[in-house]
């Protein structure tokens, strides 16, 4: 494994393209452990943390945050917790303080799932791992598996907190390219389940996020975040939820609503949102809104239950929220 | 696949080194096998249980999932550098006190995330102790005791202050 350091982003570009299988490292604790795994053995390492992407700032609506920032610095920043409470608290419930220490908001939104199949040691079955091979998933373990828009190919689910809230606040990602940048909303940087064997990101080879922007508004400022997990700390999300909401006389005029641990991508529940649009602050209506959002689950032999807890936090991530207005 | 070796210059407690390292070697690995500090303890090595934690320019962080290449020019604190040869850090003194340890192999980690916990100022209660020390699991179950004991190191840092 040759390993570079970049000096520049342009630097970067130029050389992850000498090799088709060159990954970028910036904090590591993803590609360290694919590379123990076997899960990637790239050829060439490109290590971006000489690269000044970095920095929180407000730039007119929207706040800028590099893409190098490390989780735990995001998550202390004043105008992030000011602002964005929602970005804050996921962040805050993600990994462990070590781990904030060293992951980057980049990376964090490029990791892949957490499906055991998926993480084995010893040869198994994974349509992800191995395309054609199966999932191991679909007929063994299923309660960490997916409820929602997944196919048989793969039910995995993403694990990303962060990802559930900057897609509730309808984040884009600014994205360096060899033809200059191009922006791309969160909402479209995960692809749908159409290709289960496909890539699971629109980032291509030869791209790097270069910096996370996050639109300011009302209802941001009172975003919240909630996460549902085996134990209190310290593990990856059973089921999360973000929530922005805007009220205006007693009615809510905008929701915003995702949720992570249900899908092979952070999941926004446009249908609830749409119900929830011109609706009183009630738990009635909120509780009608997310039925209807999850009006589609499909549960899997182990995982009945992601759909009532699915219910549970979003219609209480939707009251704080709403609360907080 | 061949093995790629590069040079990374690092500091250890204080120590300059400049070592020739296979270019997928951890942190942790080039502590204990080219610096034979062993003090640094392997547990899982995929970054899910903290025996590793060591300081890295004032931070803790997992040395396991830390690529050592891209640690150039970093300054490291392990165990073995938290206090003088002989002495103890005030948090090492109060796992002692408080006998926040059974087997003793999660100790370092635990110690060395204790004391970034104080630094960060996430030491307030126990109840935020629990949360901030979280990444470190302790498979003896010692957590009361290793409660009690970050909890009384930052009492005694700040009265001793």
């Amino acid at each position: 494994m040759r390993f570079e350091r970049a000096s520049s982003a342009s630097d970067a570009l130029a050389k992850v393209a000498l090799a088709p299988d060159a990954q970028f490292i910036a904090g590591g604790t993803e590609l360290v452990n694919w590379i123990r795994d076997g899960i990637a053995a790239p050829s060439l390492v490109i290590d971006l943390s000489p690269l000044p992407l970095r920095g929180i700032r407000r730039d007119g609506g929207v706040i800028v945050i590099g893409a190098l920032e490390r989780l735990a610095d995001v998550a202390a920043h004043a105008m992030v917790r000011r602002d964005l409470p929602a970005v804050a608290a996921a962040l805050e419930a993600a990994a462990s303080p070590q781990i904030r220490n060293m992951g980057t908001i980049g990376g964090n939104l490029l990791q892949r799932t957490r499906c055991p199949y998926f993480r084995a040691d010893a040869p198994t079955a994974c349509n992800r791992r191995d395309p054609g091979s199966g999932c191991s998933a679909l007929e063994g373990d299923s309660r960490h598996a997916a409820i929602l828009g997944w196919k048989e190919a793969c039910v995995a689910v993403h694990a990303s907190d962060l990802a559930v809230a900057l897609l509730a606040l309808d984040a884009v990602l600014v994205i360096e390219t060899a033809s200059g940048p191009r922006r791309v909303p969160l909402a479209e940087f995960y692809p749908d389940e159409s290709r289960p064997f496909g890539p699971e990101t629109t980032l291509g080879h030869g791209e790097l996020i270069v910096a996370v922007e996050v639109p300011l508004d009302v209802a941001a400022g009172r975003s919240r975040f909630l996460k549902a997990r085996d134990r209190a700390s310290f593990e990856f999300a059973l089921v999360s939820a973000a929530a922005a909401v805007a009220i205006e006389g007693g009615r809510i005029v905008e929701a915003r609503v995702a949720l992570g641990g249900v899908a092979s991508r952070p999941w926004r529940l446009w249908e609830t949102e749409a119900a929830l649009r011109g609706a009183p602050v009630s738990a009635s209506s909120i509780d009608a809104a997310v039925t209807a959002g999850l009006a589609g689950a499909r549960p899997l032999k182990d995982n009945a239950y992601k759909v009532e807890l699915a219910r549970r936090v979003a219609a209480a991530v939707i009251n704080q929220a709403g609360g907080a207005a | 696949m061949p093995t790629t070796f590069l040079n990374v210059s690092l500091s250890v407690n204080g120590t300059g080194y400049t070592v020739s390292i296979d270019s997928r070697a951890t942190l942790l690995e080039v502590l204990r096998g080219e610096l034979g500090l062993t003090g640094t303890k392997p547990g899982c090595e995929h970054g899910e249980c903290g025996a590793c934690t060591v300081l890295v320019n004032g931070r803790r962080v997992l040395s396991c999932l830390a690529l050592a290449a891209t640690q150039e020019g970093a300054e490291v604190t392990t165990i073995e550098g938290l206090a003088p040869l002989g002495a103890l850090h005030p948090v090492q003194q109060a796992f002692i006190d408080h006998d926040a340890m059974q087997c003793g192999f999660c100790t370092p980690g635990q110690v060395l995330s204790a004391v970034a916990c104080l630094a960060e100022g996430h030491a307030s209660s126990r109840e935020e102790i629990r949360e901030w020390m979280s990444g470190n699991l302790c498979r003896c179950s010692a957590y009361p005791q290793i409660v009690d004991a970050v909890f009384a190191a930052g009492r005694a840092i700040v009265e001793g202050a």
